[in-house]
């Protein structure tokens, strides 16, 4: 479904301006991100991560992209950034690699750039 | 009568929290960001507030995507956090001061700005992390002010404008003014500056947007009321719109400010950060 008058997606490069759109999208796979601020949760997730997202009534792409751990798949089927990041918390991902998936370098390089950004 | 002394703004990156629980001060990575706060220490010192108005954006604790408030008002006797997906430990509980909240409520709504209030509402990093940083050892603090937490949506768009923001600090300033008792209040605007966590621009940074922001909010805040929401994306990064609750919190102080004290630096985690503490004029 889409909100036609209030496209949001094309102007900025490497950028998924989160709205309405992305939300009806993605609100499955972004409520059960959000489960997982509660630790029983984590763990009944990483006990049987298919029954768990079957549960919240994520979609088959979701699914994939969550079995990937693939940041830009799951970004790109309506996840947002918040609650993505307590996904990637399960598996002790910091954000630099998280950036660093999202960007195709390492870890390392990511970090390395950012420090790179206070040089000039 | 209420009275406004100032406002203090800082990032507000979780791994801060971790970063003091070890005591990483003169870390070389973490003393430039560390060094931002001895002069804001200081102040705080000196004038001791009664109350902090703390204006943060939540990060997907209090709020989910089912009810998503543009303006959220805390009211609860006591502001609680709670584990945000991390596994880190919660701090105690802030004291609330509920009757200046509903006051604030009271004279905010009147002036049509039609928020939500919240006699329950968790409090992430956010909201902790620059009281960590402000009052050391919060909320144990023998200093630490009672507090009132105020978010703004920006997990989701639609997104307030830069200029609502501004006009949202100024009714909260007339409400603040329009309070009987005599309290010493402190306004912080959480959050910022320019970054970006998702996406193939992830990691992004813009300094010269950033002190340009730095530069007009102190004086010329309604200069940066120009900016679109698109376009602060675009130049702030996804997350840098955060710079919505410095503007808040710039409404709230008045036209007439002095600067005490600013810090900037590249990077902490995968920001931008900056501080500033403004104060009012007596």
């Amino acid at each position: 479904m889409d909100s036609p008058a209030f496209d949001h997606h094309t102007h900025i490069p490497g950028t998924t301006v989160f709205d309405g759109t992305q939300a009806m999208k993605g609100y499955g796979l972004n409520k059960m991100c959000y489960s997982f601020n509660k630790a029983e949760n984590r763990e009944a997730f990483v006990a049987g991560e298919e029954g768990y997202m079957d549960k919240y009534g994520l979609t088959e792409a979701q699914k994939q992209a969550c079995r990937d751990r693939n940041v830009l798949a799951m970004i790109e089927e309506g996840g947002n950034i918040y609650y993505l990041a307590k996904f990637a918390g399960i598996f002790k991902l910091s954000v630099q690699d998280v950036g660093a998936q999202q960007t195709g370098v390492t870890t390392e390089e990511f970090k390395q750039k950012l420090l790179d950004a206070g040089k000039d | 009568m209420a009275r406004i002394l100032g406002g203090i703004t800082t990032s507000h990156i979780p791994s801060v929290g971790s970063a003091i629980a070890n005591e990483l001060f003169d870390d070389p990575y973490w003393k430039p960001f560390f060094d931002g706060y001895p002069k804001i220490h200081a102040w705080l010192d000196e004038h001791k507030p009664d109350l902090v108005i703390n204006i943060y954006n939540d990060h997907g604790l209090g709020f989910f995507l089912d009810q998503m408030p543009t303006f959220a008002i805390g009211a609860a006797h006591e502001c609680r956090n709670e584990d945000e997906g991390w596994g880190l430990p919660a701090l105690d509980p802030f004291p609330g001061a509920p009757e200046v909240s509903w006051h604030i409520i009271e004279s905010i709504v009147a002036d049509e700005f039609d928020i939500t209030s919240c006699q329950e509402l968790a409090v992430d990093h956010g909201f902790v992390v620059p009281m960590q940083l402000f009052w050391p050892g919060a909320p144990a603090n023998p200093d630490m002010p009672r507090a009132i937490p105020i978010s703004a949506n920006t997990v989701q768009h639609p997104i307030p404008t830069l200029k609502r923001a501004l006009a949202f600090g100024r009714a909260l300033r007339k409400a603040l003014l329009s309070y009987p008792e005599d309290l010493k209040v402190v306004v912080l605007g959480t959050g910022g500056l320019s970054h970006q966590l998702d996406g193939e621009r992830a990691g992004f940074i813009n300094k010269e947007f950033d002190l340009y922001c730095l530069e007009h909010i102190v004086h010329d805040p309604d200069k940066l009321t120009e900016i679109s929401r698109m376009e602060l994306v675009e130049k702030a990064g996804a997350q840098g719109t955060e710079f919505l609750m410095w503007m808040m919190m710039r409404g709230a102080l008045g036209g007439d400010v002095t600067e005490i004290t600013r810090n900037y630096h590249i990077p902490i985690s995968n920001t931008a950060s900056g501080t500033l503490l403004l104060e009012c004029a007596a």
